[in-house]
């Protein structure tokens, strides 16, 4: 074996930047979308587009678009000429995936500040479209995402025996949620969790109102060194572990309810972290919930719930913002959703709680807080854990 | 720059790059290649600390290609993985700078285009500004040519010398057996002036795979490891109209940042799709007639999408491994004209 590397150098976030996230920005090209929010992104750090080393950009697929590796026509916009510029795109985890491909620039010293942005603008075409291109021998999403995975939630329904209220708690929580949230795209103030339960049946057992909202938005994050740490004119938050993990898309015995790469991903970011129960240590949770259902199912898949028992935290309360355990304050995925920034957001969310940032959806005392996401066929995963302290080792 | 750790691409493989591959699927393209570098290293996919793919879905036709392909990998037990939309060389950057942060020791890489199902000039339009320029489909061909005329008015080159870089390639690629286009090529009819058919590449089908280690694992699993010394990349505006087409700065900035110019080159395998765009990158580096360009023919000869890039750095990295260069320049491309560009200085130990 080579001997070994000199450690790591430690991530920090010292800059988030968001658009307001809305159906349709028609007031802004992609360009202008990306660039508002990296700008944000920079003020938020007191920083200028010259400290930046490089830029990593990601989102979902070029077809929700209609334009082909838009890296290349968004260099300008964000500040890249000159400097390398990476294009991520691991399905609906790759908001995740592109901040930690960026934490990897950091943590290598390869650069000392990364611009990191993930965007989608999907009134500039389809995103129903953009999944249903057929492709001979090869199974078609079905009616979109919520047909893909409303039979997994019937399953975990059937396995845990949770009773059919449970979805529409969490659609509840999260709309609530959203309207403490200035950039969240639904802000429905008159919200009752009997109108929830009372929207049409979309894909049994997914009501409309338990589904995410189809958004333009942006989000971008700055994140440097300990040096650059130490120049931070607002409090950083630091990076405790990141990870990733993938699956085929389906083959025989591969559990749709609580994938192992999920498992395994978030093992290896409490691991990184020194992580030991997650269910008293982690003071708030981003989590990637586009159907409410997927609240009580990752519950269970990282590890904040014994399997069979995710469901009983969100209907004692838990989760709610002022729970023990808060998903989602800033209302998530269900509320928010541009797809390819979505995972973006939850990293972005978590920094913002251990900042102590979050404004009116702050939970208090965040000290610790786990981004989530994940995409594709319940196949990808990529999460990031962050403290508001420097991690020790 | 000193790195944190040496890291060596240790094995290569490329499918012969065919005109048309109607009778494989993505993931029937991509795991020959796969099994072959793992063949030649004798490591088993479950051994592998990171794998990193390039691609991109406009190829494919539809969103998510790479998904599938996954399947390819056996990502089972879960993998630690990840997918750029770009050319496999950036994926290899993305696993060489996993490799650096000390979470990997090794990492599989790989990238595959399949051109044939449509029409690649047009399908490259879609890259371009999506409210300005795309609208017009001004096809990839098109606008090389563009370059190459500026290239001339500037004195920079003229047709008989792109003919001999064409010439050149094809000759070359006879012995490379993957390669698409062999032997003497007439440089044919002009395509879009002054660009002529030998000018310009194929279309084809194909896939490249690439296995890095970190130190003396990278030792242990070959013979002769193609160190990566360095390795940078960087992008310029995406207007041409903003850009000067007879140069490529950030190539030379990325050879630069690489260490390109630190010690002589014997090789340099260049992305260069068009034969024009081989003038432009050779005054980029400061390439003078010593160093060996595209001893494979270069994309000339075979020119997948999205994996061209990748079989540059694993070329290069091949010579050094058989012996035959001690240090080797590979370039990678993107964009219309030259807008985004990669360079890796690579050497072998005496």
């Amino acid at each position: 074996m080579s001997k070994a590397a000199s450690a790591k150098e430690c991530v920090a976030v010292v800059g988030i930047g968001q658009t307001k996230h809305v159906a349709s920005r028609r007031d802004v090209s992609i360009a202008g979308l990306v660039r508002e929010a990296a700008q944000r992104a920079l003020e938020d750090a007191q920083l200028t587009w010259a400290d930046i080393d490089a830029v990593v950009i990601g989102k979902a697929p070029d077809f929700f678009e209609g334009l082909m590796m838009p890296e290349l026509y968004l260099a300008d916009a964000l500040g890249a000429v000159g400097k390398p510029m990476l294009r991520v795109h691991t399905a609906g985890s790759v908001g995740g995936s592109t901040a930690l491909v960026a934490s990897n620039l950091v943590a290598s010293r390869v650069h000392r500040t990364v611009l990191t942005l993930a965007f989608e603008k999907q009134s500039e075409s389809n995103a129903m479209w953009g999944l249903s291109l057929p492709i001979p021998f090869q199974q078609p999403l079905l009616a979109g995402a919520g047909g893909f995975f409303a039979p997994h939630v019937r399953a975990y329904m059937r396995r845990t025996g949770a009773p059919d209220t449970v979805g529409s708690l969490v659609a509840y929580k999260d709309r609530r949620n959203a309207l403490k949230n200035p950039y969240a795209h639904l802000h429905e103030h008159d919200i009752t969790l009997e109108k929830v339960q009372a929207s049409p049946m979309l894909w049994d057992p997914i009501r409309y109102s338990e589904t995410c909202p189809s958004s333009d938005g942006a989000c971008a994050m700055i994140l440097t060194d300990r040096a650059g740490a130490a120049r931070s004119p607002q409090p950083p938050a630091w990076m405790h572990g990141g990870a990733m993990r993938s699956e085929p898309t389906m083959f025989a015995g591969k559990d749709f309810v609580s994938p192992q790469a999920g498992k395994d991903c978030a093992a290896d970011v409490y691991r990184q972290a020194q992580i030991a129960d997650p269910r008293r240590e982690i003071d708030a949770v981003e989590m990637y919930v586009p159907f409410s259902w997927y609240e009580p199912m990752w519950l269970e898949n990282l590890g904040f719930a014994a399997e069979g028992e995710g469901w009983k935290l969100t209907e004692s309360g838990v989760t709610e913002l002022d729970g023990d355990l808060p998903v989602n304050p800033s209302g998530g995925v269900l509320s928010t959703n541009p797809i390819g920034a979505s995972g973006m957001i939850r990293f972005a969310e978590a920094a913002l709680q251990v900042r102590g940032q979050a404004g009116e959806h702050q939970v208090e005392g965040a000290r610790k807080a786990l981004g989530h996401a994940y995409g594709g066929g319940a196949q990808f995963f990529s999460m990031w854990l962050v403290g508001a302290e420097p991690p020790t080792t | 720059m000193r790195y944190a750790r040496d890291v060596a691409i240790v094995a290569f493989a490329q499918t012969d790059t065919l005109r048309r591959s109607d009778e494989l699927s993505e993931v029937e393209m991509v795991m020959p290649v796969l099994h072959d570098v793992l063949r030649q290293t004798g490591l088993r996919s479950s051994d592998i600390g990171f794998t990193c793919s390039g691609s991109t879905d406009y190829l494919a036709g539809r969103a998510f290609s790479f998904t599938m392909a996954l399947d390819g990998v056996g990502a089972w037990p879960p993998i630690s993985e990840s997918h750029v939309e770009m050319d496999g060389a950036w994926a290899l950057y993305e696993a060489w700078v996993k490799i650096l942060t000390g979470e990997a020791d090794t990492a599989l890489v790989y990238a595959y285009g399949k051109s044939s199902p449509g029409e690649v000039r047009d399908v490259l339009t879609r890259q371009l500004d999506p409210y300005y320029v795309a609208p017009l489909w001004p096809d990839s061909v098109a606008l090389a040519a563009l370059q190459a005329q500026a290239l001339i008015d500037a004195g920079g080159t003229d047709e008989p010398a792109l003919a001999a870089v064409a010439a050149r390639s094809r000759t070359d690629a006879s012995d490379n057996p993957h390669a698409q286009l062999k032997g003497s090529i007439p440089s044919g009819e002009y395509i879009v002036r002054p660009l002529r058919r030998g000018d310009c590449p194929p279309v084809g089908d194909g896939a490249a795979a690439v296995i890095l280690a970190a130190g003396d694992r990278a030792r242990d699993l070959c013979e002769r490891p193609a160190w990566i010394r360095g390795m940078d990349h960087r992008i310029e505006p995406h207007s041409l109209g903003v850009r000067d087409l007879t140069d490529s700065p950030s190539t030379r900035l990325a050879a630069g940042r690489a260490g390109a110019f630190e010690a002589p080159l014997d090789t340099a395998e260049l992305h260069a799709p068009f034969s024009s765009q081989e003038v432009v990158l050779r005054r980029s580096l400061n390439l003078n007639d010593s160093v060996r360009v595209n001893p494979s023919g270069g994309a000339l000869a075979a020119n997948p999408v999205m994996a061209a890039g990748l079989i540059r750095l694993g070329e290069a990295a091949a010579r050094i491994h058989r012996g035959e260069s001690d240090r080797a320049l590979a370039h990678a491309t993107s964009g219309p004209c030259l807008q985004q560009n990669l360079v890796a200085v690579l050497e072998g130990e005496s």
